[in-house]
């Protein structure tokens, strides 16, 4: 089995008014120190070992359904572990 | 002219679009559901606002692999005439139909309120009945109606013509160019986030919605009739 | 296996368990007594459930029998999921009321979610297509940052269940007041249509019958919710937080959907939603209105997690569920009717003959218990009642008008108190419009939707002025029916009828009991008198945080009937050289007033006083007038007084208005004198309307300069400025307050 730790961002260039709020909230609260927030998304998935390279199916998962690669980034952690 | 409204498992302005076009303008219309696997017979696509399955990941991101989605993108392919509100818009975007992507709003909060438009491009099949740069009143209602899309996408936008409307003076999400509808290159596919079913009586304060759908029907009895 | 191991009985009994599931010690004796033993740990916990106040009632019950309940057109008062009133034509209207005050000061968002998502079940476990929703809600002063957060989040709550389900959010009100500050108010309302035939109700008939969980998996969220919202808040109350659930909106639309196929479905025998206390108040209340019993083995009810205890599942307040009960043998049907809309349907047990409940689990009985104990033979108490010092010194004070120094200074400060000002920010982030039935959106007197494929709509509003009710709860009681109904009246509606939700303190002090015995007096007089019975509501006690209570908030939800779309009135004015006319005139009353609030910064002294008959016949004159044709825009006149009312029918709108005043200026202006109005009259339909509605007196003209002018006959100019400043004020003080 794998466990999978996918995280998922808004692309650099492309503004993230969440982060944005949460930014200028700590600067209230006097953490002036915060240059910059970006907020995601993170999911973990538990997969069963298949034929299939592991690697090949996250990043389909990742293109089709988990990320929107117009205005998201993603990137992955792949853990093997045993089945319970 | 046949219409057929798409119904996915958390739309909920399905309803209004069906009332738009049998009470309103006239014409048929049924309701077909996520999991049916044709669409044949129908003149014309409409994919409803709402929360199809919960907005849970991204808006549109689920739905948009749905059953019915694969018609709907031969049906696009064919030249068939689709409108996606709102969610419907989403879901548009999400299936590569239309360019670009969703983000919040600028201020974070979900808006619902009246909002004038600017109608940019009156050729296409959907806005021929309105005037070239004509102003109209459209309710919106979404969180995320922020329209993104890179550089290289926006000149094309330009280029092409593909921008149907814009928000007029005030821009209450934050979106690109102040971009409220956009079609393909092909221009039988429309997505926007004002709902133009939403402003056909004027018992609820606007009929500026109807000739969007007056359009449709116009254009297609044309190339009907011609191509008949 | 569960980790943690159950007391036994006599643990329960030798360390008084029960107590800390909210029974007291004559309460356990009372169940010992009625079981001839001593009950088990599950039996305690549905005891203490069923008789919190949340489920039972029992302090409130001899106050609820005072409310009026019955009239011609009420198919369905108190009782079930919602009341229901006849509107003709084979369709009916079922409304109702709840609160989510303590889950909502605990964990805003999903506190305010879910108690939207629990009151449009109710509204479906009926059988009626929700059709719209309102709320309504008090804070404290908009001033510290957990206040701005409680607010930002409830209101983001709302809108995140409302807006995904798809029913319109149409209308509500708000208020602040520092005696909400820790304890805010969150009462939600949801509106349905049905047609007569297909009424369902919640009783599990038919012994052999099968019951159906059906909807979400049960989990461990939200146990001891009711008994929760029985107690008062304290500091410590944060580290509850698992009492509060989490909802689903998505999965309730699917569940609603599929529960409006079943109301079709012949196989169908009740159906109630599982609310507060989950199974053991469905099962239990199902079986017990229908004279039967229910038996259930608790290992087929689906769950979320592994390892849940009987007591877990039976007081899980898992959301987006429903108890129904179909006839044996249709289950497979039933299930399959689910399944198309992704949703369970599993069969978890049967009515009885004998009046138990029965619940078995890994093959052991679990508890056995007569329903009827469970939910008629609750106790019942009668709490003392004293009436507070605080009372009778406001008693004593004389009616006096605040001196003012500049009244347009003073109108734009009025227009600028956040219960006031414009509360477009909190409903813009509502959808108000889906489903295209919306013709009067929120910021008028009432909401107004209309009924498609017929030529009427439904008028609805809430209201409460919590602060007459503190100076004094019969009287303030009175005026939330009356203000409720003339925001009916003034929207073109015949009031039909309410649901209250009675929002106080604890009722173990005597002067809080006091207030909710005035409260109940007061608008059950109003309600006799304007003809609006109490179809169904909700009682929510123990709103207090550190012993400081809430103002009495008794909040008057009511629906009215448009007969005729062409009645559709609302409180802007129309057209240039319209006559501007106000109902009735204005004694010195600023008891509990917005000026008083806002020059002496607090309030005291007597509350406007009412007199119900006269309301009665304005109202009445004043729809007459309407429905013949005569009346251009009318509005309520409530907090502020004259000038803020004007000020009101003119914004969003490019006109003016020139007003001319006799009396003195500032009760004039000012003063929040009862049962008036404000209204606009074409010329040509002066003698029509002056001959129906016979305490109008015409104060002026509105004009197309957009300016507001009002003079004084001896003084002479009082106001005059420019309407769009006035306009700015009103709509830029809430989002300046929350910046």
């Amino acid at each position: 089995m794998y466990k999978v730790k996918v995280f998922i961002t808004l692309r650099e260039n492309v503004l993230d008014p969440q982060g944005t709020a949460v930014e200028s909230a700590l600067h209230s609260m006097a953490f002036e120190a915060v240059r910059d927030v970006r907020i995601g998304k993170y999911m973990e998935l538990t997969i069963e070992k298949t034929d299939q390279n592991i690697d090949d199916a996250i990043k389909e998962m990742c293109e089709r359904l988990l990320a929107n690669t117009v205005i998201e980034d993603y990137r992955y952690e792949i853990e093997e572990v045993v089945a319970l | 002219m046949k219409f057929a409204v798409i119904v996915f498992p958390g739309s909920n302005c399905d309803i209004d679009m069906f009332h738009a076009i049998q009470d309103e303008l006239g014409e048929e219309v049924e309701y077909v559901p996520h999991t049916a696997d044709s669409l044949e017979g129908f003149d014309g696509i409409l994919l409803p606002g709402g929360f199809s399955y919960g907005d849970y990941l991204r808006t549109g991101a689920i739905a948009r692999f749905s059953k019915i989605m694969a018609e709907v993108v031969k049906a696009s392919a064919a030249g068939v005439p689709i409108l996606g509100v709102c969610n419907g818009f989403q879901i548009l975007l999400e299936a590569g139909l239309l360019p670009g992507a969703m983000r919040k709003n600028r201020d974070l909060a979900f808006i619902c309120k009246q909002t004038q438009l600017k109608v940019e491009n009156n050729t296409t099949m959907f806005t021929t009945s309105y005037e070239k740069g004509e102003t109209i009143t459209l309710p919106i209602a979404h969180g995320e109606g922020n329209y993104y899309c890179d550089e290289e996408t926006l000149s094309q936008l330009k280029e092409n013509n593909q921008i149907a409307f814009t928000y007029h003076v005030d821009n209450p999400n934050g979106s690109l160019e102040n971009i409220a509808g956009i079609v393909n290159e092909n221009g039988n596919v429309l997505g926007m986030m004002p709902h133009p079913e939403r402003a056909v009586d004027s018992l609820l304060g606007s009929e500026d919605g109807l000739k969007l759908f007056q359009s449709i029907v116009r254009n297609w009895r044309e190339s009907y009739v011609v191509n008949a | 296996m569960s980790l943690m191991l159950e007391p036994s009985p006599e643990m329960i009994k030798s360390q008084r368990e029960y107590a800390a599931m909210g029974l007291t010690d004559e309460e356990f004796v009372m169940v010992e007594n009625m079981l001839g033993r001593t009950p088990n740990y599950t039996e305690t916990g549905l005891f203490s459930v069923m008789w919190s106040e949340h489920c039972s009632y029992k302090n409130s019950k001899p106050i609820l029998k005072r409310f009026p309940t019955s009239g011609d057109n009420v198919l369905q008062g108190p009782g079930e999921g919602a009341g229901i009133v006849d509107i003709g034509d084979g369709q009916a209207v079922v409304f109702k009321i709840e609160s989510h005050n303590h889950p909502s000061a605990i964990e805003p968002y999903q506190g305010a979610a879910t108690g939207v998502g629990g009151i449009i079940r109710d509204v479906f476990s009926m059988g009626a297509r929700p059709i719209a929703v309102l709320n309504s809600l008090r804070f404290g002063e908009l001033e510290n940052a957990r206040v701005k957060y409680l607010f930002k989040e409830v209101v983001a709550g709302i809108g995140g269940y409302g807006n995904c389900i798809g029913i319109p959010t149409v209308g509500g009100e708000i208020q602040f007041d520092p005696s909400y500050e820790g304890n805010p108010l969150v009462n939600a309302m949801c509106v349905g249509l049905i047609n007569h035939e297909d009424i369902q109700k919640g009783q599990a008939h038919g012994a052999g019958n099968s019951v159906m969980h059906v909807g979400a998996k049960t989990g461990r969220d939200g146990i001891h919710g009711a008994t929760f919202a029985s107690e008062e808040l304290t500091d410590s109350s944060e580290g509850n937080r698992p009492a509060v659930q989490v909802g689903d909106p998505f999965l309730e639309k699917l569940l609603m959907e599929a529960c409006l196929e079943l109301i079709q479905h012949d196989a169908l025998v009740g159906i109630q939603d599982m609310g507060a206390a989950g199974l053991a108040s469905s099962s239990a209340e199902m079986a017990c209105k229908a004279g039967m019993g229910i038996e259930m083995n608790l290992d087929r009810v689906p769950q979320r997690e592994p390892g849940m205890t009987a007591y877990e599942m039976m007081l899980s307040e898992s959301q987006e569920r429903m108890l129904i009960v179909v006839k044996k043998g249709s289950e497979k049907d039933i299930a399959k009717l689910f399944a198309k809309y992704n949703l369970e349907a599993v069969a978890v047990g049967s009515v009885t003959e004998e009046k138990m409940l029965k619940l078995t689990h890994k093959g052991e009985v679990v508890a056995n218990v007569p329903v009827d104990a469970l939910v008629e033979e609750a106790p019942v108490y009668y709490k003392p009642s004293s009436e507070p010092q605080y009372f009778r010194d406001f008693q004593a004070m004389t009616n006096v008008a605040p001196i003012i120094d500049d009244y347009k200074e003073t109108l734009v400060g009025l227009l600028s108190q956040p219960t006031i000002a414009s509360k477009e920010w909190v409903y813009n982030q509502f959808d108000t419009l889906v489903r295209t039935n919306t013709v009067v959106p929120p910021g008028s007197d009432a909401a107004v939707v209309r009924i498609r494929e017929t030529n009427k709509a439904l008028a609805m509003t809430t209201d409460c002025n919590a602060r007459y009710l503190h100076l004094d709860p019969e009287v303030g009681g009175k005026i939330a029916v009356a203000e409720a109904a003339r925001n009916i009246v003034c929207s073109g509606a015949e009031p039909l009828a309410v649901t209250d939700n009675l929002n106080f303190g604890n009722p173990e002090k005597p002067e809080i009991f006091w207030q909710i015995e005035k409260a109940a007096d007061g608008i059950s007089e109003a309600c006799k008198i304007l003809s609006t019975p109490v179809i169904g509501g909700n009682v929510s006690l123990y709103n207090e945080t550190n012993g400081e209570a809430i103002y009495p908030t008794p909040v008057i939800g009511m629906v009215g009937l448009i007969k005729d779309l062409a009645h559709i009135t609302t409180q802007e004015f129309k057209n240039s050289g319209d006559l501007i006319y106000v109902i009735g005139d204005a004694k010195t009353e600023f008891g509990g007033s917005e000026l008083q609030k806002m020059t002496e910064g607090k309030i005291f002294g007597k509350s406007p006083s009412i007199n119900l008959e006269l309301e009665m016949l304005r109202q009445q004159q004043l729809l007459r007038a309407i429905q013949n044709g005569c009346v251009a825009s009318a509005h309520d006149l409530s907090e502020g007084g004259l000038a803020v009312a004007l000020s009101e029918s003119l914004f969003g709108t490019d006109l003016g208005a020139r007003i001319i005043v006799h009396m003195e200026a500032v009760t004039e202006l000012f003063s929040e004198t009862q049962s008036r109005f404000v209204v606009s009259v074409a010329p040509e339909y002066r003698v029509a309307f002056e001959s129906i509605v016979q305490d109008a007196r015409c104060i002026g003209t509105v004009t197309n300069n957009n300016h507001l002018t009002i003079s004084h006959e001896q003084d002479g100019l009082l106001i005059d400025t420019s309407v769009q400043l006035l306009e700015q004020a009103w709509k830029g003080a809430i989002p300046c307050l929350l910046n």
